[in-house]
Parts: structure tokens; C-alpha cells; sequence
């Protein structure tokens, strides 16, 4: 621990703001404005790996925790922490941010000075949304979220985005006002918005009336991030979303936007709510069983690149949101590992569709074929990510669903059995779009003269490709801080699990 | 009683002077312009006019600082200076400024040459002021009719335009109606409690048995007042005036005769402690949101919009009135504080992009602003932002505390409402960002660069917005010190 410490979150959380002020008073010379944002990401990266290389790795409470009053009436702290789970959902979306930075660089070519406006704040909202431990800062920061991802989708999506950036915005928008109402309610009854004091409350049974009302808070809460998953059946914005938001804007939706979902439901409904989590727990995974394979069907048969990504992160969000209600170190350990293994896959996956579309304008599968020829080390990077996505040992899909569907056995075989159908499926869709599109011979003759990777295309996807390689050989390196966060979460459900043995 | 007396308390002391101050200094003002403008050179007039009448709102300021050292009642316990009183001086005063910059240049765009312009505003400013600190029924009904004559007129100064004249005389005779009322039922109080001071009525209604025509008196003054802040079933006359009228009179009407006449009702309401309260406010509350928001849901014209948009926020900010006086005070002047900078921001905006006759006033007007002048689309954005109760903007704030005021006071149902309302509301601001953001304009509208007075004018009230929205704690502690002025 340092002096650096202290302000350190706040400095994490708001470079990226702070950059994206400054480049309001730039003058519009494009070359310029992205280099600048490039900078600004890129420091921003190097400064939040401050928090795994100082990170306490024993210990399960938060760190670098920053606690001031902020307003007094409401009793509003500025109080922010992190903990295993949360520090490296941080780093996934500071490693993220360059990365958008660079596939951006030449698709966006109009309002660019805006585009990187809007993708500092989205980043800034995002950290914040994993390091608030004020429910109020909380609000505010999954807020912040949704305006500058819907602008991004609405101005620089293709064909139908106004359509989906409205969807997306509404869709969220709405759920969330559940959640502000079970906010409210835990402050008029509790007098503060801090996370650890009305978990601590709730905890010793001081909270006023809590009984009548926990179920309905649960779900106040459940419902906001079960849209933001998406669980299936609220997943219907996603694939529009997906197909027309600009790839940066996919690659940070997919990353990160679907973790705040699942990580509030790490955090939140089974940090506050741990007796309404077990007792909801058997209809949640259900839901998650059928995301997973529900959406690895409509996967399967998407004739657009894009689509079956989309879907192929239901299916892998599905996962998560198994591995955390099933309650077991496995279970859960495992779903943080998914959570960052599918934002550096699925983020490449969106990346490297981004790159055929800025060649061709399309996203069809139908429209390529054979495409090993011109582009062999596009095709290289597409197989590996691939197969990392699909869950290849030594990668690092594998070693989070292996966890998962451990856990989810260990809770009941039969979740396990169903969840690792899962697994088949991905291999299905994800290897026959690869043959489908790489294979064979080159059916149309305007694909023979693409262009392979470039030497920034190939700076994006490196590092993604060296990180899915890390996580799978050296899982550890993240798993030993999350696991003492995990316990943390589940130790009141030991002592729930006890109770009912003594009744 | 001696004559002695009677004539010591009928000649003014320096201190029954200081208790109006800023309305002297605002009259003074007004005045000087009226006595300038025939003198002046017509076409060279309008910038020092105007600058006059801008030192005149900024002295009004002072002078309410001034004023704020010394509070007691003056005039024969006609006036009062208190914290509430100072609070809305303060807010008339800030709006009469930012008004006065934002017309700067509406006035050089549309031609009109006119130096009354700014001395009404100033004019109005003196109403509004005298009914924040006003004790007594009958002189909050003059201060009431200054404001209000004020605003008429400033209402049809677009000449040339016949939809402004319909704005004005609509405005007129309705309003003219609404002031009847008013004093009908000032008339019934005086009836049934045998006093026009807000104190002595009060104290009587507080004494125990209530007369049936002191409810009448309550509910007829109540008519009047709903009409001015333009509550339903008072609306209709609203979005019509609204349209017609300039705009940058638009946001003054919409913000500082609101603001007074809801420092009217809450001296009516609390101070005087009105029979029939939370009935009467639970029913106008719950319909001025209902209406206002459905009305708005289908506009085109953005004016329009704003209008049925400021009849729901007139909704949720009655709400606090229906709450207990301790938190339901507070709420309400933060409302009014935060209500005013945002959307005197908003029709500063809709003011300038209107151009020359307020041409360019309808939705798709709007289109691709985004991309014309990014920085006045990104200030209306956080503007509409938190009209629609985003945190981080004193939209949210507001909303909060009248909720949470209505919570306290177990009116679950009236709450549900709101929030209800809140939801649909987001839809039809967002309709307007995402006009400005994602759609591509088929008619490119020509928009000139901000000028130096909207500049500072745009700067103040997003200042504002924000502040309150970061920082509200200073605001809503001094307006919780005013409610236990009064409950003392």
C-alpha cells in the first residue's frame, strides 16, 4: 500500500472522462484526435494494472477503497472498492478500450471526434459501474452507461440503428427503474445507500419490514440485470443491438456492457439478498439453461456473421448466470473466469468480424467462402479465436466452463448434464461458420483481391490473442484473486445451509 | 390604541424600505429604460438597453443580499423578509438575467426594435418578487396582476406573427379570468376568517373550527393560482401560449411567475394552512402529470412539447405540496430552483435554433443537430437530460426530494403515479436527442453561431443544472432551514 492508493480508483475511473473533456477542445484534425484517444487508453491501461500487481490476493473484503460523504441529505457517499471479481473486470475493460480504439481507427471517418468522446465516457461509466459500492453512485454509473452506448449504436450503427439504439435504450431503461425502486426502498428504510452498511443490516435482520419486502427487491433488482445479460426471455434487443452497432460498440457491449448484468447479480442479489437468491435459484437456472441452449440454436442457423455472435453470447452469459446460482466456489469461481474469458474472445470475435466488414460491407456468412486463400493470417487469428471461444483446453473458454458446469453438477446433475450440451453446441456453430466462410474455394471472385491483416489491424488482435493464451496456461494469475472474493460472497450462504440443517 | 401609534406605523421607517429593496431597485430600472428608450437612436438602442436592464437584475441580486441581513416584516406586517422570501428573489432576479442575455440577440434576429421589451421584464420581476415576501392576500394579488400584466404583453412581442398576438390576448383573457377567481376567493376568506393577513388567517384556521367557506376560499384561490402555473384542468390555454410567444419569453414565463406563484401557494398551503390541502393537491398533482405527459407524447412542435412537458413538471412539483411542511417545503423550492435552470436553458436553445421568425421550431427542424453545431445539441441534451430526472443533473434531485417528501407522508399512490409518469416522460425528450443525434436532416436548417449573451446565458443555467445536481446539498439545507423558520 502507497499514497497512490487512496485516489487510485478515482484516478482509473476518471482518466478516461478527463481525456474525453479534452478532446471537446481539439480542433476536428481526425489523425490527431485518435492518436490522442489511443494515448488516453493506453496510459489508462498501464495505470488500472496498478491493481492486480499491488493487489492483496489473500484477503476476500475490498481494497483500494476511497470513502468520502458526497451530499448529506440524501446520505450519498463517494465510496468505492474493489474486490477480486470487480479488479479484473476493470482491467478487461481498460484492455478492451485501446483495442476499440485501434479497429476504429479507419471505419469511423465521420463526426470522429465525437465517436471518442463518447467511447472515454462509456469507459469511464463502465469502470465506475464495477467499482461504486454506494447503491446511489451505483445507479448513476449503470446510467451513465446506457446514453453514450445508445449513441454510439444511433450515430455510427449501420442500416437499422436508430430502431435498435432505441430498443436498447428503452429495453434498459425501463428494467432499470425497477431497480431504483428497490434503491429507494432499502433507503427509506435503512437511511444510507452504502453497500457494506445495508448488507451489514440486512444481515442482522435490522432492517424494518425487510421480510414481506425481500423477495420483491430481489426481483427489483434481478430484472435490471437479467435485461442487461441478457437472460433469455429478455434478450430480444441484443442481436439488434449487436448487428448495428459500429464493432467498437459491439466489442465493449459484449465485453463488458453484458458483465455489469451479471456481475450486479454477483454482487448485489446474492450479496443483499442471499435466502431470496437460493430460494429463487431453481426458476434463474432454468432461464440460464435455456439461454444456453436456445441461443446456441438460433446461433447455428444465423446467415449473419454478426447475429451468431450475438447469439453465441447468450448461450455464454447462460453459463454465468449457472455457474453463479448454483452457489458453489466452482460454480462461481468459474463464472467471473467466463465473464473475462468471453469479453477478450467475444471482443475479438466482434473485432475480427468488424475487419471483414470495413473489406466488404457485409456481414453475410454466404457472401465469403474460401477466404484462407487471400487472408491467411486473418484466418489464422479467426481459427484461434475460434477456438478459444469454443472452448479449447490451454485456451481460456475452457477452463471457466469447466468450472461452471462442475459447480452447476455439483448443485444438481442434471443442470450439469444439460449445461454441457452447451459446450457441443458452440463447437457446432462456431466451426461450421469457420468452414463455411474460410473453407474451400473462393465463391466469389471479389473476395480473392481482399486485403490481409493490416499492421494496426494486427496490433487489436494480438493481444488478445496472447491473453486468451495466458488465461488458459495460467488461469491462477486471475483465479487466486477471485477466490477469496468468492468466498466472501458465499459465506452467508454456509451459514444459510447450516440453519436449515439445524431445522 | 392611540392615533400616535397608527400614524408611526403608517409612515415608512428606512427599515419598511429595505424590505422591498430589490423591487425599488427594479422599478428604478425599469423606469430609467422607459425614460431612455424615446431618446435613444432606435437602431443602437437595444444593446444598452438591454445592458441596462441587466445591471438593474444584477443589482436586484445584491440588493437582495443586502436585504437577506435584515428580516422582519415591514409595510404594517404587509412584507416579510425571511429565508424563503430571499430564496425566490434571488431565483427571479437570476432568471430576469439569464432572460435579459437570451433576448440580447432574439431581438437583433427578429427585428423587433422595441426598448419596453426590458423594462416589463424588469416590470414582471417586481411582481414576482413582492409575491414571494407578500403577507397579505390582497397585495399578493396586485403583485400577482403586475407580474401577470407584464407577461402578457411580453407574450404578443413577436408583432408581425398573428399566432403571438392570439398567444397574448388568449393569455390576457384567460388569465384575466384566473386573477377573478382569485380574488373571489381572497373576498371568501376575508368571510370567513375576517382577515386578508396570511398570519392572522392562519392563526384562525389553526384555532379549531373550520367554516365550509374557508374551503370554498381555498379552492377558488387555488383555481386562479393553478391556472398561472398552468396545473390541470387549468392547462389548455398553455401549449397555445406558449407556441405564440417569443421565445426567450417563453422560458421566462415558464420559470419565474411560476416560481412566485408557487411561493404564493406555499405561504397559502403551509403558512396559512389551508383546509383541504392534500385532497385538492393530491387530484390537480396526479392530473397535471397524467396530461401533461400524454399531451406531449404527441407533439411535433418543440414548443409544444415544452409547454405540455412544463404542465407534468407543474404536476410532480405540486406533489411536495400534498407532503408534511418539513420535507414537503423543502422539495418544492428546489423544484422551482432546479425546474428554472433547466428549462430557461431549453428555450434558450429552442430560441436561437428558431432563427428569423421562429421558423425552425418542429421536431424535424432538429434533425442531424448533432452534427450542425454539436456543442448547442450536446447542452440541450443535458438539458432534456434532466427534465427527465437523470442523476448527476438537479433534475433528479428535484424529483427525488418531492418523491421522497411524498413518501414520508404515506401518498404511495401518488408516488406510483409519478414515477409512472417519469417513464413515459423519458420517452418524448429522448425523441428529441435522438432526432438530434441519429437522423440524418433532409432540409439542412441554417444555424448561426452562438452569440456572447446565449453563450453566458447557456453557461449559467447548465451551471446551474449541474450543480444542483453534483452538489444540492447547500440548496436543499437552506431550504429546509426556511420550512423550520416556519414550523417555529
Amino acid at each position: 500500500m502507497n499514497a497512490l492508493d487512496g485516489s487510485l480508483l478515482t484516478l482509473v475511473t476518471f482518466i478516461p472522462l478527463a481525456g474525453a473533456l479534452l478532446l471537446l477542445l481539439f480542433p476536428r484534425r481526425d489523425r490527431d484526435i485518435r492518436l490522442f484517444a489511443l494515448v488516453v487508453s493506453l496510459l489508462e491501461f498501464v495505470l488500472s494494472l496498478h491493481l492486480p500487481v499491488h493487489f492483496q490476493r489473500g484477503q476476500g473484503g475490498f481494497q483500494y477503497e476511497v470513502n468520502h460523504l458526497w451530499i448529506s441529505n440524501p446520505n450519498i457517499h463517494y465510496h468505492m472498492g474493489v474486490d477480486g471479481v470487480s479488479m479484473w473486470l476493470v482491467v478487461l475493460t481498460t484492455f478492451l478500450t485501446p483495442l476499440c480504439v485501434l479497429i476504429s481507427w479507419k471505419s469511423i471517418h465521420e463526426r470522429v471526434k465525437e465517436f471518442f468522446i463518447l467511447l472515454l465516457v462509456l469507459q469511464t461509466a463502465l469502470i465506475g459501474v464495477f467499482v461504486a459500492l454506494d447503491l446511489f453512485l451505483f445507479y448513476f454509473f449503470w446510467e451513465a452507461t446506457l446514453i453514450p452506448m445508445a449513441l454510439l449504436i444511433g450515430m455510427y450503427g449501420h442500416g437499422r440503428r436508430v430502431y435498435a439504439a432505441v430498443k436498447f435504450f428503452l429495453y434498459t431503461m425501463v428494467a432499470s427503474m425497477f431497480m431504483l425502486a428497490a434503491i429507494l426502498w432499502l433507503y427509506a428504510k435503512t437511511g444510507t445507500f452504502d453497500f457494506v452498511s445495508i448488507q451489514t443490516a440486512i444481515g442482522n435482520g435490522q432492517v424494518e419490514h425487510f421480510a414481506g419486502a425481500a423477495t420483491w427487491l430481489f426481483l427489483g433488482f434481478f430484472i435490471a440485470f437479467a435485461v442487461k445479460v441478457p437472460l433469455f426471455p429478455f434478450h430480444t434487443w441484443l442481436p439488434d443491438a449487436h448487428v448495428e452497432a459500429p464493432t467498437a460498440g459491439s466489442v465493449l457491449l459484449a465485453g463488458v456492457l453484458l458483465k455489469m448484468g451479471t456481475y450486479g447479480m454477483l454482487r448485489f442479489n446474492l450479496g443483499l439478498f442471499p435466502a431470496q437468491s437460493r430460494s429463487n435459484a431453481w426458476w434463474i437456472m432454468v432461464l440460464a439453461l435455456i439461454g444456453i441452449v436456445y441461443g446456441a440454436l438460433v446461433a447455428m442457423v444465423q446467415p449473419n456473421m454478426k447475429k451468431l455472435i450475438a447469439y453465441s453470447s447468450i448461450s455464454h452469459l447462460g453459463f454465468v448466470v449457472l455457474g453463479i446460482f448454483s452457489f458453489t466456489q466452482a460454480g462461481l469461481d468459474g463464472a467471473t473466469f467466463v465473464m473475462l474469458a468471453h469479453g477478450v474472445s467475444t471482443g475479438a470475435l466482434f473485432m475480427l468480424a468488424g475487419i471483414l466488414y470495413e473489406r466488404r460491407h457485409t456481414y453475410e456468412i454466404a457472401e465469403f467462402g474460401g477466404l484462407a486463400t487471400p487472408m491467411p493470417v486473418y484466418a489464422t487469428f479467426f481459427l484461434f479465436i475460434v477456438l478459444a471461444s469454443l472452448g479449447l483446453p490451454l485456451l481460456n473458454g475452457f477452463i471457466g466452463e469447466f468450472l461452471v458446469l462442475s459447480g452447476a453438477f455439483r448443485d444438481r446433475a442434471v443442470y450439469g448434464i444439460l449445461g454441457a450440451t452447451g459446450v457441443i453446441w458452440s463447437a457446432c456453430y462456431l466451426l461450421w461458420m469457420y468452414q463455411r466462410v474460410f473453407y474451400g474455394k473462393v465463391t466469389h471472385p471479389v473476395n480473392l483481391s481482399l486485403p490481409d491483416l493490416s499492421g494496426r489491424e494486427r496490433a487489436a488482435l494480438w493481444p488478445a490473442a496472447a491473453i486468451a493464451l495466458l488465461m488458459g496456461v495460467a488461469p491462477l494469475l486471475w483465479l487466486n484473486a477471485i477466490d477469496p472474493a468468492v468466498q466472501t460472497v458465499l459465506a452467508p450462504f454456509a451459514q444459510l445451509a447450516s440453519k436449515m440443517v439445524i431445522r | 390604541m392611540n392615533s400616535a401609534g397608527d400614524i408611526a406605523q403608517v409612515i415608512p421607517q428606512a427599515a419598511d424600505y429595505i424590505r422591498i429593496l430589490p423591487e425599488i431597485v427594479l422599478s428604478i430600472f425599469g423606469m430609467v429604460i422607459m425614460v431612455l428608450d424615446p431618446l435613444m437612436d432606435e437602431r443602437r438602442s437595444q444593446k444598452t438597453l438591454g445592458t441596462i436592464a441587466l445591471v438593474g437584475s444584477l443589482a436586484a441580486l445584491a440588493a437582495t443580499l443586502f436585504q437577506s441581513r435584515f428580516p422582519g416584516l415591514g409595510f404594517g406586517n404587509m412584507v416579510r423578509v425571511d429565508s424563503f422570501s430571499v430564496f425566490f428573489h434571488f431565483l427571479v432576479a437570476a432568471v430576469a438575467a439569464v432572460v435579459i442575455l437570451t433576448s440580447y440577440d432574439y431581438m437583433e434576429v427578429q427585428g423587433i426594435r422595441v426598448g419596453e421589451y426590458y423594462a416589463l421584464v424588469l416590470f414582471g420581476a417586481v411582481g414576482m418578487s413582492l409575491m414571494s415576501s407578500a403577507m397579505e392576500l390582497v397585495l399578493i394579488f396586485i403583485a400577482l396582476e403586475i407580474s401577470s400584466i407584464s407577461t402578457y404583453i411580453l407574450a404578443g412581442f413577436r408583432r408581425r406573427a398573428a399566432i403571438s398576438s392570439e398567444s397574448s390576448v388568449k393569455y390576457f383573457l384567460l388569465g384575466s379570468f384566473a386573477t377573478a377567481f382569485f380574488l373571489y376567493g381572497v373576498a371568501l376568506m376575508f368571510g370567513a376568517t375576517g382577515s386578508t393577513s396570511i398570519t392572522v388567517i392562519g392563526d384562525v384556521l389553526r384555532s379549531g373550527h373550520i367554516p365550509l367557506l374557508a374551503y370554498v376560499g381555498v379552492a377558488l384561490m387555488f383555481v386562479g393560482l393553478g391556472f398561472k402555473v398552468a396545473a390541470a384542468p387549468f392547462h389548455v390555454w398553455t401549449p397555445d401560449v406558449y407556441e405564440g410567444a417569443p421565445s426567450p419569453v417563453v422560458g421566462f414565463m415558464s420559470t419565474a411567475p411560476k416560481a412566485a406563484v408557487f411561493a404564493v401557494l406555499l405561504r397559502i398551503m403551509f403558512e396559512a394552512d389551508a383546509p383541504g390541502r392534500v385532497a385538492l393537491i393530491w387530484v390537480v398533482a396526479a392530473l397535471s402529470m397524467t396530461l401533461g405527459n400524454i399531451g406531449a407524447l404527441v407533439q411535433d412542435n418543440v414548443k409544444r412539447l415544452l409547454a405540455y412537458s412544463s404542465i407534468a413538471h407543474a404536476g410532480y412539483l405540486l406533489v411536495a405540496f400534498a407532503a408534511l411542511p418539513n420535507n414537503g417545503i423543502p422539495a418544492a423550492m428546489f423544484y422551482t430552483a432546479s425546474y428554472a435552470a433547466m428549462n430557461i436553458g431549453a428555450f434558450a436553445v429552442i430560441s436561437h435554433i428558431g432563427g428569423k421568425d421562429e421558423r425552425y421550431v418542429t421536431l424535424e427542424d432538429y434533425e442531424g443537430l448533432g452534427r450542425r453545431s454539436p456543442m448547442l445539441a450536446a447542452t440541450l441534451t443535458i438539458f432534456l437530460l434532466s427534465l427527465i430526472g437523470i442523476p448527476i443533473t438537479g433534475g433528479f434531485f428535484a424529483k427525488f426530494y418531492v418523491f421522497s417528501a411524498a413518501l414520508q407522508a404515506n401518498l404511495v399512490g401518488l408516488v406510483i403515479i409519478g414515477v409512472l409518469n417519469s417513464a413515459v416522460a423519458s420517452y418524448y425528450y429522448l425523441r428529441l436527442i435522438i432526432v438530434m443525434y441519429m437522423r440524418e436532416a433532409r432540409e439542412e436548417v441554417p444555424v448561426a453561431p452562438v452569440p456572447f449573451g446565449l453563450g453566458t446565458a447557456l453557461a449559467i443555467s447548465l451551471a446551474a443544472t449541474i450543480y444542483l445536481g453534483v452538489l444540492p446539498g447547500r440548496v436543499i439545507d437552506y431550504a429546509a432551514r426556511t420550512a423550520a423558520e416556519w414550523a417555529r
